[in-house]
């Protein structure tokens, strides 16, 4: 999101701010349309089964979940901005922190842990400077882990936004990195 | 539209004769998840490219199918004779051999590897060639296209719908499945009618069914393969459970990391609408049933059946206590059966075959068969569905052709983290629910990884419990600072600082959160650690007494050194990414400890077995 904004208010933050709702309108639009479209009623506990697909399309549209869109979903629901950041930190799908560029994700199950994905875990925090669910603070990267991506054939394994790297091992770390654009 | 039964057998018949007629062979390629990592994207291009070079459009045909099991030697294709039923499968295809598998039709292509099948179809033939594995399940996975409801039609789709609702009164599909013995293959193996009978008992005009893809096991993906492969097959039996209990509305719950097996089953949905397969008074007979795919969002605890009604109903994920169970009370307190993806894959074909086909497969007290994700320090990895029944040895060595790099056999793990470990001397158990539950594991979902010497147990033991951790809802005290400190206790040991009195708290504790904890999360996940001390407690009193790590895992217990067979190639000092080794070239190098950080690189990098790890 960067170099478009000139709000100002993401001093401080290099990536990313919290004002994306009026910042960024066709998306407010496309979120709008969504929820405009589901069987949004007066009673409170259906309204609240119609939410985690919200923050689902919600998500999808911004790339995380900062406050301003959750009190929009929870005002269009009828809910307490309260119980929708409930939801979001139950659940580690959502996310309320801008995620990098690149999303690196290794895979932590246990097929892949057996073949070493600790390791390889390791040596991406160690290169990155990152812990494991940190991004970088030039915005480039998101370092996490995941559970079983069912490749385990190829274990351990990477993936790199929509990429699967195979047989990964720690001496690999730096070109997967630097095939990242 | 097909408005009645008389109607959908002749629109398969038609098929049937169409598919027939169209192209005598047929090209097989895998494209499940794992198969598109592996790259059969490129493949399949060449080989329709290679079609259509050769001039054979109308006579071979290629169809994108699921995932074949066979996912140590993705990417693989299957190519089969419609009129003799001769058939080739083919492992590491390569876009190179696209031209001589196409060439070769049903017979071996030059230059490319053939595998064998391993296994038969209960269902469509006898078991010719004493195959380890038996397909109930997997009938259609690997098979046909998932993405045509035609396809799935030819293989007698949609008929044990309209078996139940033209012939056989709801009572009677109950009575049926509670004849079969099918238990939940979700993990807890309850009897899946009696489950139905409950619901079907309750006095309600809404009920509703619901179908768990949650499949949580990290180290598992059968239901994956089934749902990418074979969407048609839970939609069908979902509709059977639906009209059995007296429901009108079904719900998948579906995790969201699985992009792929959402767009396929949102396909079948709508072909199976368009069909008038799902909607109103299907196949004339007055019963209507419709179904939505609801979103999971990353949370295990989600699986367990209350957590996940607390998640279709928009609410953080936390389980609550049973009784009362779903059956009575659930989705919006109303009477709700949840199901695993497999146990509902079983479903349609016990309504075509009958309960006594059924039963003769498996053991008297599990039928059927049982979906593994045979994964780990195995050679052949993959999906593999074998009858209850079927020994560990027969999986593993049989099927999974025995461990990596000749290492020895150390453990196998089943059950993910509610589960345990079993040892060599386990191996020729025949598996089905009692049996593993017998020896402190248990069936679980079908997650089977297999180690080798080169894995510690103590450290596996601090893996699922770090999941665990993870995956806590926090509701309950037990789980949430229990299972923390059995961590913190298993860190100790695995870092050189437990003692004996640790190895007994850790058991004590371990027993008190199974005893105490709120729901099946907490009360299995001290498994892991209740199942490696019993079965491998001297690797335990290895850490602790001599401060080793035999399987040379634990970082802090192990040390790197360069012996005399350096022959100063540089290669370690080069892949270092610490910078710890010097040395000059053609001399022996040396590893400062104090930068080392175990990570084991220059073991594995060097060619001259130099460097010593103890
Ligand atoms: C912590 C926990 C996780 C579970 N995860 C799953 C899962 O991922 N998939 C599943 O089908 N059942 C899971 N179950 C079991 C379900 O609660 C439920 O018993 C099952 O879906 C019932 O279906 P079945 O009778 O067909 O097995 C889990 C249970 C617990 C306690
Ligand atoms: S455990 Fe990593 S892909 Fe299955």
């Amino acid at each position: 999101m960067g170099d478009a904004c000139s709000c100002g208010g993401c001093v401080g933050s290099k990536i990313g701010c919290d004002n994306v709702l009026d910042k960024f309108p066709e998306q407010k639009a496309d979120l709008e349309k969504y929820m405009d479209s589901l069987p949004i009623g007066k009673e409170k506990e259906a309204n609240r089964g119609l939410l985690i697909q919200c923050l689902h399309k919600a998500q999808g549209i911004y790339g995380y979940l900062p406050e301003s869109v959750q009190l929009f979903v929870a005002n269009k629901l009828g809910l307490h901005l309260s119980e929708v950041y409930g939801v979001i930190s139950f659940y580690s799908y959502f996310t309320d922190i801008p995620v990098g560029e690149n999303k690196i994700n290794v895979c932590l199950g246990t097929a892949c842990f057996v073949k070493g994905a600790d390791k390889v875990m390791a040596e991406f925090e160690r290169v990155l400077g990152v812990k494991d669910g940190q991004t970088t603070e030039n915005g480039k990267f998101t370092l996490g882990g995941l559970r079983c991506v069912g490749a385990c054939s190829l274990a351990p394994v990477v993936m790199v936004n929509d990429r699967v790297y195979g047989n990964v091992t720690p001496a690999m770390v730096g070109d997967i990195i630097a095939d990242c654009k | 539209m097909i408005e009645n039964a008389k109607q959908l057998a002749e629109k398969a018949d038609g098929i049937r004769k169409e598919h027939a007629g169209r192209s005598k062979i047929g090209i097989l390629v895998s494209m499940g998840t794992c198969g598109i990592a592996a790259g059969t994207t490129p493949i399949l291009n060449a080989i329709r490219d290679e079609i259509k070079k050769q001039g054979r459009d109308g006579e071979v045909e290629v169809i994108e199918t699921g995932c074949m099991g066979l996912c140590h030697s993705e990417p693989t294709v299957e190519v089969f004779d419609r009129e003799s039923g001769a058939s080739v499968i083919y492992g590491q295809v390569t876009e190179q051999q696209a031209a001589a598998i196409v060439e070769s039709g049903s017979k071996p292509a030059a230059g490319a590897t053939a595998l064998s099948r391993g296994w038969y179809y209960p269902e469509d033939e006898e078991n010719k060639d004493n195959a380890l594995q038996a397909r109930i399940v997997l009938r259609n996975t690997g098979r046909i296209n998932p993405q045509s409801l035609e396809e799935y039609l030819v293989q007698d789709g949609y008929a044990a719908l309209a078996k139940a609702v033209t012939t056989m009164k709801p009572q009677d599909v109950i009575d049926t499945i509670i004849a079969s013995g099918l238990r939940g293959r979700g993990g807890g193996g309850f009897p899946t009618g009696k489950k139905w009978a409950f619901a079907a008992a309750q006095k309600n005009d809404t009920k509703y069914v619901i179908c768990n893809a949650d499949e949580g096991d990290p180290g598992a993906f059968m239901d994956r393969a089934v749902l990418e492969g074979d969407p048609h097959a839970v939609l069908e039996a979902m509709a059977i459970a639906g009209y059995a209990i007296g429901a009108t509305k079904g719900i998948i719950y579906i995790r969201a990391e699985y992009p792929l097996a959402i767009e396929r089953l949102n396909i079948a949905i709508d072909q199976a609408r368009k069909e008038g397969l799902l909607g109103k008074n299907i196949f004339g007979a007055g019963f209507d049933f419709d179904l939505e795919l609801k979103y999971g969002a990353g949370a295990f605890v989600c699986g367990e059946e209350t957590a996940l009604i607390h998640s279709i109903e928009g609410m953080r994920g936390e389980p609550t206590f049973k009784p009362p169970f779903p059956a009575i009370s659930g989705l919006w307190k109303k009477p709700t059966i949840v199901n695993n993806v497999e146990t509902y894959a079983n479903v349609c074909a016990i309504i075509r075959k009958g309960a006594d086909w059924f039963k003769k497969i498996g053991t008297a007290g599990s039928p059927g068969t049982k979906v593994f994700a045979l994964a780990g320090k195995v050679n052949k990895v993959g999906l593999v569905e074998v009858p209850m029944g079927t020994t560990l040895r027969d999986i593993i060595f049989g099927v999974g052709e025995g461990i990596k790099d000749g290492r020895a056999f150390k453990a196998v793990q089943t059950g993910g983290p509610s589960g345990g470990c079993l040892k060599a001397t386990e191996l020729d158990t025949a598996i089905d629910y009692e049996s593993l539950k017998a020896l402190g594991s248990m069936m679980g979902s079908g997650g089977m990884i297999v180690m080798d010497e080169d894995d510690c147990m103590v450290n596996i033991a601090r893996f699922f419990l770090e999941f665990t951790l993870d995956e806590s809802c926090g509701k309950c005290t037990p789980c949430r600072i229990g299972n923390k400190r059995l961590y913190e206790m298993l860190q100790d040991i695995c870092e050189g600082r437990g003692t004996m009195e640790t190895l007994e708290k850790l058991d004590t504790l371990s027993r008190t959160i199974k005893d105490t904890a709120l729901c099946g999360l907490g009360q299995t996940s001290p498994n892991p650690v209740l199942s490696t001390m019993a079965q491998f407690k001297d690797e335990y009193l290895q850490h602790i007494q001599e401060k080793k790590c035999a399987a040379g895992v634990c970082h802090k217990l192990i040390t790197y050194t360069i012996n005399e067979s350096c022959v100063g190639c540089t290669l370690c000092a080069r892949n270092c990414p610490v910078d710890a080794i010097s040395g000059e070239r053609k001399g022996r190098h040396v590893i400062d400890q104090d930068k080392c950080i175990k990570c084991g690189v220059c073991f594995e990098a060097c060619k001259f077995h130099a460097i010593d790890k103890s």
